[in-house]
């Protein structure tokens, strides 16, 4: 059923009887031309952009648990383009512009609210790298605004602008930055995905692979038998190293667990999303009113998907640094999710290393905001066998040929990017 | 979580600086083979979910490092050992 004003608001006033279930619950098929492993925001939007924009409805969506219950709903939902690299910024720009009409796109609600970032300033050096990355942002077609410090107090008179130790001098501003409904989006894409042809499995994890005599990927192996595909694409970011070991692959990937925290809800406060650098704290506001915040890795491999207090108590203390004001607010929630921390804190979305096998991984603590764009290239390189230009720099191997997009300049320590 | 660590006992991890795994060894750069080697020990990781030996810095204690084996799933720490130690005996 398409959705439109009309059939909301006769939903609305019958008791919201929309009839059946927004996707099909898929049974396996014993073949496929594409299986996508990973049922999460990536993963379900790789599927539609096949089906959509390359033709291939020949497809399933291979998820474990249910989709959504891995990474896509264990982020702080939020979307930007302010990165420095050419080998980054065009693609999370062309992110940001999917963004803006995935709505009318997907026919779904994904709360998606341009509501910007701002990255504070807090000292001359500071200005001058935000202003070389705000024109780089600028040539991409990107929009970056410098702030002086009272445009900034304009906009959040909350802040600690007299800080001792890091005042705020101002700050740089992407507008068009914002945040969305990390659950809608999964459900988007799944529906929107599921009407074109796609088959949606979900309880099916996948076990092994199947190969041919010359190594190539020809199939997997699941809970729920096995299935053959032309082409066998990876979106499982946080458990790469495991699928990958069945292959036997070794990847320049650490898992790192990172958390995040939600406080009650309060009246409108934070009007976009505000990082802090200096000691590493960033936080928005739902449109339920709780403050959605985080900030550093716990810093040491891990898979738990739970963290540890001395971060819980790092974080605080960044965000009564910067926000005192939160001192007053309660905690509601923490959680944690996995984060495929590559070598140089940038993604990989290849073909290959094996015939028939497709990789998208590596998306550190950015691959929210990277969904529509991840599986709008990734969709291109599994149907053409070759990289999308927007993702030619993120190929698997720049870590061997030294091409790599080190954003943070740390070298090969995956937990501090 | 808590380190024990074998020069000042059960320390809180706050104390500790956190290197990774403890398997890759430099190689030799004087091999035919050294631009492999070196690609695959600076890049290439394991990232085994379940039990691992890493590299821990006491920083804010004895500056001793340690090799720890903790368990990628539960954060469980079952073995503490002087890196000095780990390396005479392997």
């Amino acid at each position: 059923m398409r959705y439109s004003l009309l059939n909301v608001v006769v939903n609305g006033l019958t008791g919201n009887r929309f009839t059946g279930p927004a996707w099909r619950d898929a049974a396996p098929k014993p073949a496929y031309d594409v299986v996508i492993v990973g049922g999460g925001g990536h993963g379900l939007a790789t599927a539609y952009y096949l089906a959509k924009e390359h033709g291939i409805r020949n497809v399933a969506v291979l998820e474990k648990s249910w989709i959504g219950s891995g990474n896509a709903g264990r982020n702080t939902t939020i979307f930007r383009s302010n990165y420095l690299l050419p080998g980054n910024q065009p693609f999370y720009e062309w992110s940001v512009k999917l963004w803006e009409g995935l709505e009318q796109e997907l026919n779904y609600n994904v709360m998606a609210s341009q509501r910007g970032i701002v990255n504070l300033i807090h000292s001359d050096a500071q200005r001058d790298a935000y202003a070389r990355r705000g024109n780089a942002m600028r040539l991409s077609g990107a929009d970056a605004h410098l702030l002086d410090r009272d445009a900034v107090r304009r906009m959040m008179p909350f802040l600690d602008f007299d800080n001792a130790r890091f005042p705020i001098k101002g700050g740089l501003w992407q507008p068009r930055a914002g945040t969305a409904r990390h659950d809608a989006v999964v459900w988007g894409y799944a529906r929107a995905a599921d009407a074109l042809g796609v088959d949606i499995v979900q309880n099916c994890e996948v076990v092994g692979f199947t190969r041919g005599p010359d190594g190539s990927v020809t199939g997997v192996e699941t809970t729920r038998g096995t299935i053959a595909a032309e082409k066998v694409a990876l979106a499982v970011a946080g458990s790469t190293s495991r699928v990958a070991k069945s292959l036997g692959i070794r990847l320049p990937i650490e898992s790192h667990v990172l958390q995040a925290f939600v406080s009650e809800a309060v009246k409108p406060l934070v009007p976009g999303v505000v990082t802090f650098g200096a000691g590493h704290f960033y936080i928005s506001q739902s449109d339920k009113g709780g403050l959605v915040f985080g900030g550093d890795l716990d810093g040491y491999n891990s898979y738990a998907q739970r963290g540890n207090l001395a971060v819980v108590e790092d974080v605080c203390e960044g965000g009564m640094a910067v926000m005192p004001l939160i001192g007053r607010v309660k905690l509601l929630r923490q959680w944690a999710g996995l984060c495929d921390m590559s070598m140089d804190g940038s993604p990989i979305v290849d073909v290959g290393p094996l015939a028939g096998l497709y990789l998208n991984t590596g998306w550190n603590y950015g691959g929210f905001k990277a969904t529509p764009a991840s599986g709008w290239c990734f969709a291109h390189t599994i149907a053409r066998d070759e990289a999308h230009p927007l993702t030619a720099a993120m190929r698997l191997d720049r870590f061997r040929s030294g091409r790599v997009i080190d954003e943070k300049g740390v070298g090969a320590q995956p937990n501090l990017h | 979580m808590r380190i024990v660590c074998p020069y000042c006992g059960a320390r809180d991890a706050h104390e500790f600086a956190y290197l990774g795994d403890a398997a890759p060894t430099r190689p030799d750069p004087s091999a035919a083979d050294a631009v492999d080697a070196f690609h695959d020990y600076v890049h290439l990781r394991d990232n085994p979910a379940g039990p691992l030996d890493e590299l821990w810095y006491h920083a804010a204690g004895c500056r001793r490092w340690l090799v720890v084996t903790r368990d990628t799933r539960t954060h469980a720490i079952t073995a503490t050992v002087l890196a000095a130690t780990a390396e005479a005996s392997s």
